[in-house]
């Protein structure tokens, strides 16, 4: 086991009286990338700060290689970060945006320079140099600053949602840059996104949140293939989550059938949530399978078309690289490695099915269909809506 | 388009001929001209006589600026740190003397300032020696300051409340303890509010004459009251008068652009440049 660089011990943040992160525990291990993944407010940011020094938590203590490190302040720690928006000095150059944390260290010009140097060939910026901040591009002042973060030897790099502003195409080029430039340098980074796709591509290990609370903790892999609840399963990638009973060892009931399934350890007949991922289910015959349903969307995706079929009232989905119309009768095909069983948790039941695809949207929706139902009880007023809509035919 | 704009342009172009470069050109006219017009140099070499009264104008101007640049950083960044509602509290405050007639605080002033005024009777009542204030170069001082400390606040005000925090942090992140981070970030990034301060309180407080006139006696003539004089006073010469202020323009100007070489260019972007 590789020794623990920085670690957490029962951290309590709050802003204005509101808690952010309560009794909050987590360790990272020398060398590692950690990411920490999760929607906007669930203290991944906090954390990061907590870990550079801007927020003094309300209790619990920080540890940089055993050393309590909690009451030292930003400037002190050997850690850097890489900023949201960059954060670049906006009166100083490239080459003194490097040079900063150098000169403030006392440096001599030559040492400056030749890091400066290496710095700027590191990130691809040789020529670079003497630019001004205004006139470099997002992805050009995106590796200014990891630069500058570099060129003050951090032992620990701490990334706040650094890629967020970039668009798509220079994203991943910078996805891959980072992990290069972390495993060439072999310093631990601590990277902070809402972007799942981000995490599985980057880290080592990646750190699941919500609400303040880890969700889960596992590799990329870990956490996409066994979830280990419906929170997790939902953000992590698509999911089909279903309410189930497990029977006994190896055989799951959901969606109105028993299946066999490769889970066990649950006991007998405990309700479980089953996920079960859209690439994984296989479109078939309705007569030759047991979940059967109609087509009632479908979205061209490129790799392949999302299909979203109604199977008794439970909108699922499906990634198929074959084509089916909307109106379609199809079967849906399981095999017991499709099928992953999860411990109800306080989100089963909050990600249901794929009527809509964010929550967000779900709330709008029934907000109005709310509303809807309130116009029917009002007669009047339909009355004149259907005389408008006659005027309008006329 | 282009003949649209133009068109919507005219009546301030229109404004800005009739009160800004025709008057100008007047004084130009005036300065290098006698009494009966014809050209003359003689009234700009005159002005060479008056050399003190523009050191001693130059010289309280630039001490006024200094104290207020030295008293209104650190009460603009103490404003700005604070939470929204205070700060607006703050600002309201600074700029309340502002809605009161300037001739009426300077009087305010004399008043408290005379020989026998309200600070010299609260001296002698506590038994204290009276101090010697009205009249002196100290008097005209303090009512600069007083006057102008505003239009140094408020620019530096909105710079230091612009200025990005993750800036600041990022600084801290680097090493910079809090002296290094004020010294080689904010300071240098709110420079734009510096110079736009420091234009418009020494600017006015190099012309002023008011000031000088009520609490400077007569020992404190400026070039404000030299001008003064040959328009309005016993000294009645405009091309005199003209030719002063011509002089007095370009020492700004030159006094202003070496100011803006401490600027990369920037103020000409961000900062309210005022000449």
């Amino acid at each position: 086991m590789k020794n623990t660089i920085i670690s957490l011990k029962d951290i309590t943040v709050s802003y204005d009286g509101e808690q952010v992160l309560g009794g909050f525990h987590l360790e990272i291990h020398d060398g590692e990338f950690v990411t920490l993944l999760g929607p906007s407010g669930c203290g991944k940011t906090t954390v990061l700060r907590t870990i550079a020094g801007f927020i003094k938590p309300d209790a619990g203590a920080v540890f940089f290689k055993d050393k309590n490190i909690t009451d030292l302040p930003p400037h002190k720690r050997e850690v850097n970060t890489i900023f949201q928006k960059y954060a670049l000095f906006p009166h100083l150059n490239v080459y003194e945006n490097i040079a900063f944390g150098m000169r403030l260290k006392g440096r001599n010009e030559k040492e400056i320079k030749q890091t400066v140097h290496e710095m700027l060939s590191m990130v691809n910026l040789t020529g670079y140099a003497h630019r001004g901040i205004s006139q470099l591009s997002g992805g050009q002042q995106q590796r200014v600053a990891i630069a500058r973060a570099l060129a003050n030897e951090p032992k620990v790099l701490l990334l706040d949602e650094p890629l967020g502003a970039l668009d798509l195409k220079l994203r991943k080029d910078m996805q891959v840059e980072l992990k290069k430039i972390q495993q060439q340098t072999g310093i631990t980074f601590v990277f902070v996104t809402h972007d799942q796709e981000e995490a599985l591509s980057m880290s080592d290990m990646v750190v699941v949140m919500d609400g303040g609370v880890i969700q889960q903790i596992g590799s990329p892999t870990d956490i996409y293939n066994e979830p280990k609840n419906a929170f997790v399963a939902d953000f992590i990638g698509e999911s089909n989550i279903l309410d189930g009973v497990m029977l006994e060892d190896y055989s799951v009931r959901f969606a109105g059938h028993t299946f066999r399934c490769l889970d066990s350890g649950f006991g007998r007949n405990t309700p479980v949530d089953v996920v079960i991922r859209p690439e994984d289910i296989k479109v078939v015959e309705p007569d030759s399978t047991l979940i059967i349903g109609d087509v009632t969307a479908v979205t061209f995706k490129g790799v392949h078309y999302e299909i979203i079929v109604d199977v008794a009232g439970f909108k699922w989905m499906i990634q198929s690289t074959e084509c089916r119309q909307v109106g379609d009768h199809i079967g849906l095909a399981l095999t017991p490695n499709d099928i992953h069983v999860m411990q109800k948790s306080e989100y089963s039941g909050v990600f249901g099915d794929y009527s809509t695809f964010s929550d967000e949207m779900e709330e709008d929706r029934n907000a109005s269909d709310e509303a809807d139902a309130r116009e029917e009880e009002n007669p009047v007023k339909e009355e004149r809506a259907e005389r408008e809509e006659k005027d309008n035919e006329i | 388009m282009k003949s649209n704009s133009r068109l919507l342009s005219a009546p301030y172009t229109v404004w800005m001929t009739i009160f800004i470069v025709v008057p100008m050109l007047l004084v130009g006219y005036f300065a290098f001209t006698d009494k009966a017009g014809s050209f003359t140099l003689e009234n700009i070499l005159s002005v060479g006589q008056y050399s003190n009264v523009f050191l001693r104008s130059i010289w309280l101007g630039a001490v006024a600026t200094v104290i207020s640049l030295g008293l209104g950083y650190p009460f603009a960044y103490i404003i700005a740190k604070m939470n929204a509602k205070r700060q607006n509290v703050m600002i309201m405050l600074v700029m309340l003397p502002m809605w009161m007639n300037f001739l009426l605080r300077t009087y305010a002033w004399m008043t408290l300032l005379e020989d026998n005024g309200l600070i010299n009777s609260a001296l002698a009542a506590i038994g204290l020696p009276r101090v010697h204030m009205i009249n002196t170069a100290g008097a005209v001082v303090l009512g600069m300051v007083y006057n102008y400390i505003p239009y140094m606040i408020l620019p530096l005000y909105s710079v230091l409340t612009k200025m990005d925090q993750s800036v600041i942090e990022a600084a801290q992140d680097l090493g910079a303890n809090g002296r290094q981070v004020f010294l080689k970030v904010v300071v240098p990034l709110s420079m734009p509010g510096i110079i736009s301060g420091v234009t418009m309180v020494f600017v006015p407080a190099v012309s002023t004459f008011i000031i000088s006139k009520m609490l400077g006696g007569g020992g404190n003539l400026l070039i404000g009251d030299l001008i003064d004089m040959q328009f309005l006073g016993s000294a009645y010469n405009p091309n005199l008068g003209s030719a002063v202020s011509l002089v007095l323009m370009v020492i700004i100007l030159i006094c202003m652009g070496i100011m803006n070489q401490f600027d990369d260019g920037e103020v000409n972007e961000k900062g309210g440049m005022l000449l």
